[in-house]
């Protein structure tokens, strides 16, 4: 076959993904993994940007006690739409399905996913859910924030089907990259490639995938529950027709709290990525890091209600809920730790997705140890439902999703496109989305030590000048956002070639091209060594990996 | 307080501890936050120092192996993990056990009913009396607060008393406190609620003893800004005098005093019932509606447990109906709380095999009532019922009663 070349190489390889084949049907109905990876890149980054327009405006009305933009009732959507576009649309699917689709078979030195059209049909069926959500957003204007406690979400007049049946048929599509995933990783691994010998990324990426096929099945059933309870008064939730509404907080956040992981463990993979490739050593403890995942993952399963100290649950179940709380802190502990020790003695090359990684350390930290504090159940009686509760999961989940989103977006950009960003732009980029965040929660924190409950369309004058920097904050947040997306559009177009291993990683998936042709390697690999052996030099890794 | 405490306290903004947990709950906050913001600060510090200590100052070869890095040994790691671990687990006991003294009020406690409902607070006094918005409560005395809601989740917050509990439609949860220091504290609702939540804010109005059995003695007062609540008070009365008939409560309950099959509805509420098991309690909401839907968790002394539940028969409007009724024969003259309830001797006696009719066979046993507890398991338990279950059908007691030669 005689591959058209649109692209000089510098050496005899086969056009790479990007090139591979042409027109937009080669893309519509691909079933690479490395498309599919880009197709939801676009889709999430679009949802990203929506979540964070809603975000600015409710800010924006809140400068003030009194109105100033917006009615009580479109605060209310706001803030609704904020949170269902910004967990479900964006931050769930976000590092799993765009570097997790992308990096995980190269990492595991496979062609693709175990199942490439189930591949092609999660992006497809993600697609559908997050029209329809849409669609139910702006034509109903759902108003029950994104938690939809009954019997409040039975009783609103708006409309609230199709968004509930939206986030179903997006969980569909979650559970079906969950499952891809998991085979790939038991059944396509390349030569060599144990267990122990797994990049960190992709243990983290398993430890989530194991959450979504377990937890997303109950979120999904329950929404539709609440949707039907709306609908036809089915009294499953709602005490007026028989039902109970604490059972229904108790199956929200038996998904919802593990969610919070589905969006932190690749998120602490990624981390897991930048931080010995930039420091140049291994890991201080891969086992810490692998087994803490798995710990994270399974113990998450067990802290649901500590969402619910106040919600009249009995004293016994709280103090069991705290303790568990307790029990994944240490885990997320563990990884904090390694990460820091993994900087001694190392070999640093400060650059932007390390500056991700300091923005993510401290975010993550003082949010974390925040976590520790509402775990204690007392604590939480004062915080729960306030704005220290908003700063708190905005610092650990948000900020720590965000920026190792961010961190990955930079660190994989040579891989996936062959090109390099303006590291100037990105350093100043990494480091105001750093400063507009702490700037929005920081004060947050604070308003909710004050008593300020969360969700509040007017509030007492003497907490404004708290609003007036957490929206000042969010401005900053926004236009650094903006900044590092664009740093990364315009390198698409102009950014200097990338040679295939810029970062002189020593992870599988700088083993083949950047960016990688369709097949991703030339010639399988083998693997003989661990994911991290700085101790080797580039052409050695090369010359084990491809013998002959 | 100490200065420290005092200063920390300004420092995070907490609004002045106006309650007796308030204190220790602000001790143990003020441990734990700076604590963990120390440990935060030192590992991010750590993590920059190393970066500008350790950072590459010559570029490296394609070539150039260098040597592998230092693993930290074993049991530094588990060390480490092993103090985590164990401060986290003590700031855990601290706090639950804090946890635990919020959820069990004094004996003594003064009840107050609180109804929330779209967007406002109704605070019911034991003597009858109500107020809109506005909690009247003495210094110095434990208030326990009985919430509920008539519509959707709200959630009653005082934050200079550290104290929030959500308020549940069908349910009844609880929460008390020592008010420390006299003057007016905001309650917010903490549990979005709808278009208005934001507006459905209250205060706590700590008086001195003096002025409270002052305010007490005003009905004129206290009653202002009662608004509409006293006539929805009065169609409730109505309607639970006829979910009462309806249902075959008056077969068994009296309304005048007299002794009958079950203890007489006058002067019931707020009356002090002793149980079969020798214990004693208040008639207050909370026991009327647990009686209702499990007539044998606590039965009274002198009657035979013959109830059936009627969980899955009234629904919440109709049980709140019928306390209303039945709060309304209080004060109804012919019997003194102590005596009623007590059947006299030529009171019809049934012989019912036990459990062949208050708790048919089959039936699921009701939760147990655990000690200490009781605010909240045994509030929740009419919630808990209310999905209705397979139980014996009202016409078996009526039968029952016809073969017993009821009237």
């Amino acid at each position: 076959m005689i591959a058209v070349k649109l692209e000089p190489e510098p050496m005899a390889l086969p056009p790479d993904y990007l090139h591979a084949k042409q027109g937009p049907m080669s893309w519509l109905t691909t079933t690479d993994h490395k498309r599919i990876a880009l197709m939801f890149y676009g889709a999430v980054l679009v949802m990203f940007l929506l979540g964070g327009v809603f975000a600015l405006l409710f800010r924006t009305e809140l400068l003030s006690p009194r109105r100033d933009i917006m009615d009580a009732t479109t605060y209310n959507k706001l803030f609704t739409w904020h949170g269902i576009v910004m967990v479900w649309l964006f931050l769930i699917p976000s590092i799993p399905n765009i570097f997790g689709n992308f990096i995980l078979p190269l990492q595991l030195g496979a062609r693709d996913l175990a199942f490439p059209r189930l591949n092609l049909a999660s992006f497809y069926v993600y697609l559908v859910g997050a029209t329809i959500v849409l669609s139910g957003l702006f034509a109903g204007g759902t108003d029950t924030g994104w938690t939809f406690y009954m019997p409040y979400s039975e009783n609103t007049p708006v409309t609230l089907f199709p968004v509930v049946f939206g986030i179903f048929v997006v969980g569909i599509s979650s559970i079906f990259t969950g499952l891809n995933f998991i085979a790939t990783v038991h059944m396509l691994r390349a030569e060599g490639m144990t267990w122990r010998r797994l990049p960190l990324f992709t243990w983290s990426i398993y430890a989530t995938s194991i959450i979504l096929v377990l937890a997303t099945p109950v979120l999904g059933l329950s929404l539709i529950l609440v949707g039907l309870d709306h609908v036809f008064h089915l009294g499953v939730f709602d005490p007026a027709t028989g039902g109970d509404p604490v059972l229904f907080q108790h199956l929200f956040w038996f998904y919802s709290h593990p969610a919070v992981y589905i969006m932190i463990l690749p998120a602490m993979g990624v981390i897991s990525e930048v931080v010995p490739t930039f420091a140049h050593r291994r890991p201080s403890s891969y086992a810490a890091i692998a087994l803490s995942s798995l710990g994270i993952a399974f113990g998450g399963f067990l802290a649901w209600g500590h969402h619910m100290f106040v919600a009249g649950i009995s004293t016994l179940d709280a103090g069991v809920f705290g303790i568990f709380s307790m029990f994944v802190a240490v885990f997320s502990a563990i990884k904090v730790f390694t990460w820091v020790a993994t900087l001694y003695r190392g070999d640093i090359v400060f650059s932007t997705p390390l500056l991700y990684f300091f923005g993510f350390l401290f975010l993550f930290v003082f949010g974390g140890m925040t976590g520790v504090a509402v775990a204690t159940q007392s604590l939480d009686v004062h915080w729960h439902d306030t704005y220290f509760i908003v700063a708190h999961f905005h610092f650990i989940m948000v900020g720590g999703s965000l920026t190792s989103f961010l961190a990955a977006a930079h660190y994989w950009f040579p891989k996936m496109f062959g090109r390099l960003y303006s590291e100037r732009v990105g350093l100043l980029a990494a480091s105001l989305v750093f400063m507009g965040f702490v700037l929005t929660f920081l004060p947050q924190f604070l308003l909710g030590n004050a008593g300020m409950p969360r969700r509040y369309y007017s509030y007492p004058a003497e907490y404004q000048w708290l609003h007036v920097l957490s929206t000042g904050g969010s401005y900053l947040l926004g236009s650094a956002v903006l900044l590092a997306l664009g740093n990364l559009a315009l390198a698409l177009a102009y950014g200097a070639r990338s040679e295939q291993n810029p970062w002189e990683a020593r992870t599988f998936e700088w083993l083949s091209p950047s960016p990688p042709p369709e097949h991703n390697f030339e010639s399988p690999p083998v693997i003989d060594r661990e994911p991290y052996a700085f101790d080797l030099s580039e052409e050695q890794i090369r010359a084990r990996a491809f013998p002959g | 307080m100490q200065p420290i405490d005092e200063w920390l306290r300004k420092l995070l903004l907490l609004p002045p501890a106006a309650s007796s947990m308030a204190r220790p709950i602000d001790r143990l906050h003020f441990s734990v936050i700076s604590v963990t913001m120390l440990g935060a600060t030192l590992l991010v510090l750590m993590g920059g120092y190393y970066c500008v200590r350790y950072r590459r100052r010559r570029p490296r070869g394609p070539s150039e192996t260098r040597p592998a890095a230092p693993t930290p040994p074993l049991w530094a790691e588990l060390g480490l993990v092993g103090f985590l671990f164990t401060l986290f687990v003590a700031w855990w006991a601290v706090g639950f056990k804090q946890y635990i003294g919020l959820a069990q009020a004094p004996r003594d406690a003064l009840d107050v009913y609180v109804t929330a409902k779209q967007w406002m607070w109704k605070f019911s006094y034991p003597d009858g009396s109500q107020t809109i918005d506005e909690l009247f409560v003495p210094v110095g005395r434990p208030v326990r607060l009985i919430l509920t809601s008539r519509d959707v989740i709200h959630s009653l917050y005082v934050p200079s008393f550290r104290l929030k509990q959500d308020a549940v439609p069908g349910r009844y949860t609880s929460l008390w406190f020592t008010a420390t220091a006299l003057g007016r504290q905001p309650i917010y609702c903490a549990e979005y609620c709808g278009t208005d939540h934001s507006r459905m804010s209250g205060s706590v109005v700590v008086l001195s003893a003096e002025d409270y059995s002052r305010w007490l003695a005003q009905p004129g007062t206290r009653r202002a800004g009662e608004g509409n609540a006293g006539t929805r008070d009065a169609e409730l009365r109505t309607e639970g005098e006829r979910v009462a008939a309806r249902h075959g409560c008056l077969r068994c309950h009296t309304v005048d005093g007299s002794p009958h099959l079950g203890p007489s509805f006058a002067g019931l509420y707020g009356a002090d019932i002793p149980l079969a098991n020798a214990e004693h309690v208040t008639a207050d909401v909370a026991y009327l509606t647990e009686s209702m839907m499990d007539p044998a968790l606590k039965v009274h002394a002198g009657f035979e447990p013959v109830m059936p539940s009627y969980a899955g028969y009234l629904n919440p409007p109709e049980v709140s109906a019928l306390v209303e009724f039945i709060k309304s024969l209080k004060d109804v003259p012919g019997q003194s709380a102590r005596e009623h309830g007590v059947p006299a001797a030529s009171a019809v006696t049934l012989p019912p095999p036990a459990g062949s009719i208050g708790r048919p066979p089959g039936e699921p046993l009701a939760l147990p009532s655990e000690p200490g507890h009781a605010s909240e398991q045994g509030f929740a338990a009419p919630g808990r019922e209310l999905m209705p279950l397979p139980r014996a059908p009202r016409e078996t007691l009526e039968q029952k009663l016809g073969d017993g030669g009821a009237p």
